[in-house]
């Protein structure tokens, strides 16, 4: 049984990593990144199987991608906080000779990392690929990857999504983080997708609803229940209903924190509503 | 020497937002596009007053050319705003066939070009923009220098029948050049007269050009600094007449030096007058996440790099 006192302590100590890296250098993603802790912290700790270290291959264990690379704070804290590398790490964040990039890359080899992602919608393909390589490999685990709902709007999305039930790619779980915003505003606002369900259902896909997409409960139920969906024909896509911003009350259900960082002032106030559990880096 | 002063610093895409403002105003062919990045383009005022002629297309660039070309049948004059990445590597094939090859009336403006993007890194810092767009048939690249450079080009373009790339950036830089000196496309602004070496610079190169001919002239150094705003089509005339006598030549940019001006320059040099040249650029690489003025020094893009090769391309003549 998953110790739900100890993944939410993680997930507070994620937020706050969050909003230090992007204060410090005054830029980065907090808004999807806040929004997708949660996530984040039940994949990484609960729901993949991984092996130790770090492999380019990762042959013989799940596999993430995250296609919206801007939301990269919460994804380096969480692999930082697994294991993958020194979460003192976390202090060069967008400086200059970092493995932390502003977006993932692969190019300074920081482990847990596959692919470069910052320029949207080209994550699925990847995935994509990287699930057909393991049916090839008779490998049996699964893949998974996170998109931006506003990423959506990227036609590549609709190619890969096309392809992947008609190419049967049933070891794959993707990942919608619908928080309904994205720069300029909302996604109603920018470009209204009516209902993405009915899309990636219309284009041959299970897909799950998880409502709760901020309770790490009902995280773990309704990625477990993707898992057990897996392996029947079809590709999973799970559309997670997330607030942009959750956990620092002034950041929520607003794009205007998409892509700025707090101030002194709102830093200190974000932190001391997510004090400290693990301990800061 | 003349030199050059400035009492304000601003950045170029609030430049392109203005030029574009005042087209709005002036220009009712004129519309606008943009792919979820309104406030990084400072595109708010032309949509505040002209809400009828821009198009959001969300986060789909390779739409958003497409349209693009579509509005031009019908006679509007569309201008496309994303980063430079977005705006070429990206959407290449459909500037390519629908644009380009078609010769639709098309600017494409492009922001945050190049290191100076700073933090967000390399996946957004492109260094291959200008590279890709003049190779393409009858595609006119323009890289301003200032705020003002920018307004004007932005106006000019407008004028101009046919596809336009136009590059710009995201950092505050010093402005230099007069508000109400005329853009015209492909001539080439002599800022110094010089007589030891020709320094032709582009973007926010120009700058640095400028502070490195002063630090040269009190080394004894006479510098030319040429502003090369328009990369295509180049003012040959402009850089053979200095080269005539200055004999060696230095170009500065913030691109890879494979395909970027100073590539165009050595072309018309070997062509013409084979002349000493150095190439300030960066060094066929990926850019990284950083402030713009780190990055602008690891990777030797400013007036003390400029300053280095003028000294080394001396001892070439
Ligand atoms: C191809 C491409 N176009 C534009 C951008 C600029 N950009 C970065 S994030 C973003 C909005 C993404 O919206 P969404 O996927 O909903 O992410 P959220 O804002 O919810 O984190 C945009 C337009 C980009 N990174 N890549
Ligand atoms: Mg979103």
């Amino acid at each position: 049984m998953p110790n739900i006192k100890e993944l939410t302590d993680l997930t507070t100590q994620v937020r706050r990593d969050i909003l230090r890296m992007v204060h410090k250098v005054n830029s980065g993603h907090p808004g999807g990144s806040l929004g997708c802790a949660e996530f984040f912290v039940s994949l990484y700790q609960e729901l993949m199987e991984t092996k130790d270290g770090f492999d380019m291959d990762g042959i013989g264990e799940d596999l993430f991608f995250l296609s919206n690379g801007h939301i990269s704070p919460v994804y380096y804290s969480v692999l930082a906080r697994s294991g993958y590398f020194p979460v003192e790490e976390l202090n060069t964040f967008r400086l200059i000779d970092s493995r932390l990039q502003g977006h993932p890359t692969t190019h300074e080899g920081l482990p847990g990392i596959r692919i470069a992602s910052g320029s949207l919608g080209q994550g699925m393909s990847v995935a994509l690929g990287a699930a057909q390589a393991k049916k090839l490999n008779n490998d049996n685990h699964l893949v998974y990857s996170l998109h931006g709902d506003g990423e959506l709007q990227e036609g590549q999305n609709w190619e890969a999504i096309m392809y992947a039930s008609a190419k049967k790619v049933d070891n794959l779980i993707s990942t919608i983080d619908l928080n309904q915003q994205q720069i300029d505003g909302s996604t109603d606002d920018v470009l209204p997708m009516g209902s993405i369900k009915a899309k990636f259902e219309a284009f041959g896909w299970t897909v799950l609803d998880i409502e709760k997409g901020n309770d790490i409960e009902a995280i773990l139920e309704g990625m477990k229940e993707a898992k057990s969906l897996t392996g029947q024909g079809k590709p999973i896509c799970v559309l997670l209903h997330t607030v942009m911003g959750n956990g620092v009350d002034f950041m929520m259900h607003t794009h205007a924190w998409h892509g700025k960082a707090p101030n002194d002032e709102q830093l200190k106030e974000g932190l001391s509503q997510n004090p400290e559990t693990l301990g800061d880096y | 020497m003349k030199t050059y002063t400035y009492t304000e610093k601003k950045d170029t895409r609030s430049g392109f937002g203005a030029g574009l403002a005042e087209l709005g105003r002036t220009n009712p062919n004129v519309v606008a596009l943009c792919a979820d990045l309104i406030g990084s383009l400072k595109m708010d005022k032309f949509i505040e007053e002209n809400p009828e002629r821009f198009f959001q297309i969300g986060i789909a660039e390779a739409n958003m050319m497409g349209i693009a070309a579509g509005l031009t049948i019908g006679g509007k004059i569309p201008f496309t705003g994303t980063f430079a990445n977005f705006s070429t590597g990206r959407v290449y094939d459909q500037i390519r066939q629908s644009i380009a090859y078609s010769g639709k009336n098309v600017k494409i403006c492009a922001s945050h070009a190049g290191l100076t993007l700073g933090e967000d890194g390399a996946t957004h810092q492109i260094l291959e923009d200008i590279g890709l767009m003049k190779m393409l048939p009858g595609m006119v690249v323009i890289n301003p220098c200032d705020y003002n450079q920018t307004k004007a080009a932005t106006m000019a373009i407008a004028e101009y029948d046919g596809p336009v790339y136009l590059r710009f950036g995201r950092p505050s830089v010093p402005i230099f050049t007069p508000a109400d000196q005329k853009f015209e496309i492909g001539k080439a602004i002599k800022l110094t007269e010089g007589s030891d070496v020709t320094i032709v610079a582009t973007g926010h190169l120009v700058w640095e050009a400028l502070e490195a001919s002063k630090a040269l002239h009190e080394a004894g150094i006479s510098a030319e600094v040429i502003n090369i705003h328009t990369i295509k089509p180049l003012d040959e005339k402009a850089i053979l007449d200095s080269v005539a006598k200055t004999r060696c030549i230095v170009t500065a940019e913030e691109h890879n030096h494979l395909g970027g001006l100073g590539e165009s320059v050595a072309r018309v040099l070997a062509q013409h007058n084979p002349t000493p040249q150095e190439f300030i650029a960066t060094n066929d690489t990926f850019g990284e996440s950083g402030t713009p003025a780190q990055l602008m020094d690891k990777y030797g893009l400013n007036s003390d790099a400029i300053q280095n090769a003028v000294k080394k391309i001396l001892k070439r003549k």
